[in-house]
């Protein structure tokens, strides 16, 4: 399928900020050129926070960038266009219209009568594979039948591009599985209308097995680090050679990025403003002592551990980024070695691994040593939370902020660093 | 008057706006009654409307009278949807409206329900001199008042609160404005709606039977109604009559529950956002009498399928709109001008005012007034402490065994959905037979019809009480006051404080028609606010009247934003689980 045909969506120097709280411009995608050609199936692939699913709306025209321009078949989008159809990662049905209902939502636009309106839902909804469904509510159905839904929403008004945002990752293994079969078979058939599709996903096996090109972001501000092309024919092979060649390679890339952005980050404004990666304390033990255990002793290719741990977690990547960032691990070239310290925690009880993170959280984590710091200078040792938020806000986005402030109090409880009470949203130094 | 059911199911409730424009609202409001008021009063000063009927004491009439108050009752329902899709989506739609309508809404809410009345009375009188449609339409506007400002605050909330994935999806699939309404607000909004409904109509009865009966000034209404009814029966001393009245408005409720509530309620079920299944399917014969019978179905086929195709029409050309265009340079200057329009408009309002003021009042009224306030807030204070210490037990008893609580909740909300002034007359029957002291004997009447909120919210709290605390309680062998300090008590505050304001709330309405309360020729009254305002009503005082009317609403005000809601904030808060 490696037709290169001329760009049906194509991006010019995209860039887009989010406001601050004091009104400067925080850029979260800088400088995205970017083309769709027909008859590829593109993916956008990034760490949570790379802004890959607002490239996929700037894409769709529901968001406007800052600056920069979208082409749709040669001319500017200014907003939603006929031709372009959207499916979402929560599906996003209408939970009080039936199947056959929210199949025709996607038709109300055009002006249809009413028997052609159905005649079209129904044949969507037979293509899908949803026949028999139509009187159903979404509360009804299972989550894969759901997203089918989506896309039989999506694929009845005959879009030429098909924009796919993590559609995929709300379904458990097995149902994303046939799904995904079976949207390739209708793809590889050319049933679908659709002549080109842009998908953002974050699970590196899927975006191998359906891309013909994948693009990799980096993050703040996301930018299109890399790019690359997967000559492979369908139907794919996970374990075919070849395959997993490519999938090591793009894990090495991750990882290169991922490292690459923690060190920028370290060096920015002393390291205070790092957008933490969304692991728990528990999350951490546990992949320290995997990869401590047998048959890993200590060293593990990425891949390996995800293939492994698959059921259990879908995106392993914040956790292995923690473990590089407590100095823990260390991150490289898709695979995860753990330091002396590593494996100390390993083989540790409670109290020992509490001493340890509590050390290395000061030393590697400078907000935490940050927090530490302004509650020892204090005269009553307590410190507003809104403090530290607003020093955030004014480097990342406000959910960034407040998940890296949630995670570095998880982190710290853990370690007895310091207390939050969020009764009175104020840090605490503990009874010592 | 506020009753917040809005925040009875899962409603957002955040610090909106800040206090100035509470006060600037305010002003508004107050305002806009007194021009009303005074106004009408000057341009038709001696009204009187001929030919009233004589309201008949005959049981035989009830029916036709019962009739006509629901009647008043679905009109003012009808009214208040049409002012809930207005108000609520232009507050929502326009950053600039918003900013007016909502610090309006809030204090258009905290007004005591029967003090429009006294207001809007002449006014509607004034529109059709000599016709009974004038007080018809003030009586409806009464009952409008009850719910409109519930009604249109859920419908904000809920425009304001829209999945980000349903707006993004109706988006892509380019709605036009008037099928987004139709296809992702009214349903996503309907729940809290159906719910709001219910709740201020509960509230609705009792200010139907309050208007339709009334004097303001030299002006006498009587409405052919229940409340009439009431009042005839009072001038003769009837407690037959009386009871009477009371089966008819049992009847009267009930039936219109069951043809109009429960079918809503059922059909709203598919509305509900969540995407489990319900563990209570709501169930209502009538709905299923439609759903089923095929006669039926077919005669309101066209019908539906007209509204489908009315809602299905686009109606507007398809502007593809992201983002805002404007710059923000611009944008800062419109919003400077619009401040300063409010401002220019506020300024003259309040020197308006005041001028108004300063030759009718004197420092002394508001003396007076404020310390009858202090009185009422100590009554309302202490008739909510008495009913939670009676009513919260009770509850919890009820809600922890659900075969009880299953009958008890429907009774508990029909004495809450039961205008409660109709027993008036029979307590003060009573108090002057044992010659009891009105000032202390009369207070319950206040809470007569609003303590069962405290009831059934807090039976429904324990019912929903998830029963794996209560077993790993059981299983610590935690008992006596500490399972409730610990247990019990955080699990229901929520729902406690839910039906505590919609209690102290409704006392506060109906301390206007509670605190002063006559038996044929005699008349107790028991000081307070509310006495206050009747007296004034009845002297057609209009100056006193807007005096007392203001003082409530910043009493009211003043404890929803001093108590209420950082308790409920509170509750929120601590008995939520992740």
């Amino acid at each position: 399928m490696n037709k290169t045909g001329n760009p049906s969506i194509e991006l010019s120097k995209v860039c887009m900020t989010f406001a601050k709280p004091s009104g400067e411009p925080l850029p979260v995608l800088a400088d995205i050129d970017l083309a769709l050609r027909d008859g590829e199936i593109l993916g956008l692939l990034g760490r949570s926070g790379s802004g890959k699913s607002t490239l996929l709306r700037i894409a769709g025209g529901l968001i406007k960038p800052a600056s920069g321009t979208v082409f749709y078949r040669g001319k500017p989008l200014t907003g939603p266009a006929e031709g372009i159809a959207v499916v979402f990662q929560s599906f996003a049905l209408f939970p009080w219209l039936t199947v056959l209902k929210n199949v025709e939502t996607g038709l109300d636009a055009l002006g249809l009568s009413r028997a052609e309106a159905e005649r079209r839902s129904q044949s969507a909804i037979d293509l899908i594979g949803l026949d028999g469904f139509q009187s159903a509510y979404p509360r009804e159905l299972s989550g894969g039948m759901r997203q089918r839904v989506g896309f039989a929403r999506a694929i009845v008004t005959e879009p030429l591009v098909l924009l796919m945002d993590e559609p995929f990752s709300a379904l458990d293994v097995l149902t994303a599985e046939t799904l995904r079969t079976d949207f390739l078979d209708l793809w590889m058939e050319h049933q679908l209308p659709t002549r080109s599709v842009l998908m953002v996903t974050h699970n590196i096996e899927e975006a191998v097995l359906m891309c013909d090109r994948i693009l990799v972001l980096s993050s703040n501000p996301g930018r299109i680090a890399a790019e690359v092309t997967i000559p492979l024919a369908h139907p794919r092979n996970r374990m075919d050679a070849a395959f997993r060649d490519i999938v090591d390679e793009i894990y090495s890339i991750l990882t290169s990025r991922a490292i690459a952005s923690i060190e920028a980050q370290s060096k920015l404004h002393g390291g205070l403003v790092q957008v933490l990666p969304r692991a728990t304390v528990n999350q951490i033990s546990g992949l320290i002592e995997t990869i401590a255990a047998v048959p890993y002793e200590g060293r593990a290719e990425l891949v390996a551990i995800t293939t492994a741990l698959a059921p259990q977690t879908n995106n392993l990547f914040p956790i292995a980024e923690a473990l590089h960032i407590l100095e823990f691990a260390e991150l490289s070239d898709g695979s995860l070695k753990l330091t002396a310290a590593g494996r100390v925690f390993a083989h540790s009880d409670t109290e020992r691994r509490k001493m340890l993170f509590r050390e290395h959280l000061l030393n590697f984590v400078p907000l935490a040593a940050h927090i530490r710091r302004v509650l020892d200078d204090r005269e009553g040792h307590q410190a507003p939370r809104v403090r530290f938020e607003s020093e955030l806000e004014d480097h990342l986005t406000d959910p960034d902020a407040e998940r890296t402030l949630q995670i570095v109090t998880g982190w710290a409880r853990y370690a007895e660093l310091f207390e939050y009470d969020d009764g009175a949203r104020m840090f605490r130094l503990g009874a010592a | 008057m506020e009753h917040h059911a809005e925040i009875l199911r899962g409603g957002v409730w955040q610090q909106r706006v800040p206090s100035w424009r509470d006060l600037a609202a305010s002003i508004l409001v107050l305002a806009v009654l007194l021009v009303i008021g005074s106004g009408t009063r000057q341009m038709v000063a001696p009204l009187s409307i001929a030919h009233q009927p004589e309201i008949s004491l005959s049981p035989l009439a009830l029916p036709l009278y019962t009739l006509r108050t629901v009647m008043r009752m679905l009109a003012a329902l009808l009214a208040s949807l049409i002012f809930t899709f207005t108000y609520a989506t232009l507050a929502a739609k326009s950053r600039r409206a918003e900013m007016v309508l909502i610090p309006l809404l809030d204090v258009l809410q905290s007004v005591p329900i029967l003090g429009y009345l006294s207001f809007t009375v002449l006014f509607f009188v004034s529109l059709f001199p000599n016709n009974v449609l004038g007080p018809e339409l003030a009586a409806i506007f009464a009952i409008f008042t009850s719910q409109a400002w519930n009604m249109a605050f859920s419908f904000y909330q809920s425009l304001r609160t829209v999945p980000q994935d349903l707006d993004e999806a109706s988006r892509s699939f380019r709605l036009s404005a008037w099928q987004r309404f139709w296809r992702l607000e009214v349903p996503f909004a309907m729940p809290g709606l159906l719910w709001n409904t219910m709740m201020s109509m509960s509230g609705g009865w009792f200010f139907v039977v309050a208007s339709e009966a009334i004097v303001v000034g030299d002006l006498q209404i009587n409405l052919p109604g229940v409340g009439s009814y009431v009042s005839r029966a009072i001038d003769e001393r009837d407690l037959v009559a009386i009871g009477w009245a009371i089966a008819a408005m049992s009847a009267a409720i009930v039936v219109y529950d069951q043809l109009l509530f429960r079918p809503l309620v059922a059909w709203g079920d598919k509305f509900r956002f969540e995407q489990t299944a319900a563990q209570v399917v709501p169930r209502s014969w009538v709905f299923d009498l439609f759903r089923r019978t095929r006669l039926l179905r077919r005669a309101f086929a066209p019908c539906a399928a007209g509204i489908e195709s009315a809602t299905r029409a686009r109606l507007a050309l398809p502007v593809p709109r992201i983002g805002v265009s404007v710059g923000t340079h611009w944008r800062q200057i419109g919003d400077l001008v619009w401040y300063g329009c409010i401002l220019i408009a506020l300024v003259w309002v309040a020197m308006t005012l005041f001028g108004y003021a300063r030759v009718t009042l004197s420092w002394n009224d508001l003396v007076i007034a404020c310390a009858s306030g202090a009185l009422t807030l100590l009554r309302v204070a202490v008739l909510i402490a008495i009913a939670t210490v009676i009513w919260v037990p009770v509850g919890v008893a009820v809600g922890l065994r659900p075969r009880l609580a299953e009958k008890v909740q429907p009774a508990a909300q029909f004495l809450a959905a039961f205008p409660a002034n109709l027993f008036f007359p029979v307590a003060v029957f009573l108090i002057l037979r044992f010659d009891l002291t009105p000032s202390i004997w009369l207070s319950p009447l206040m809470i007569l019809g609003t303590q069962w909120y405290i009831l059934f919210n807090v039976i429904a709290g324990a019912s929903a009480f998830p029963s794996d605390f209560r077993e790993a309680a059981a299983s610590f062998r935690i008992h006596g006051w500490r399972w409730w300090r610990e247990v019990m008590m955080p699990g229901i505050f929520p729902y406690y404080v839910t039906g505590a304001i919609t209690a102290s709330g409704g006392a506060w309405n109906a301390s206007i028609v509670a605190e002063a309360v006559r038996w044929g020729p005699t008349k107790l009254s028991a000081g307070g606010l509310g006495a206050y305002i009747a007296r004034m009503t009845e002297a057609g005082d209009y100056s006193r009247i807007a005096l007392g009317i203001a003082v409530m609403s910043v009493l009211v005000i003043a404890a929803n934003r001093l108590l209420w809601r950082p308790l409920y904030a509170f509750a929120e808060r601590r008995t939520r689980l992740g």
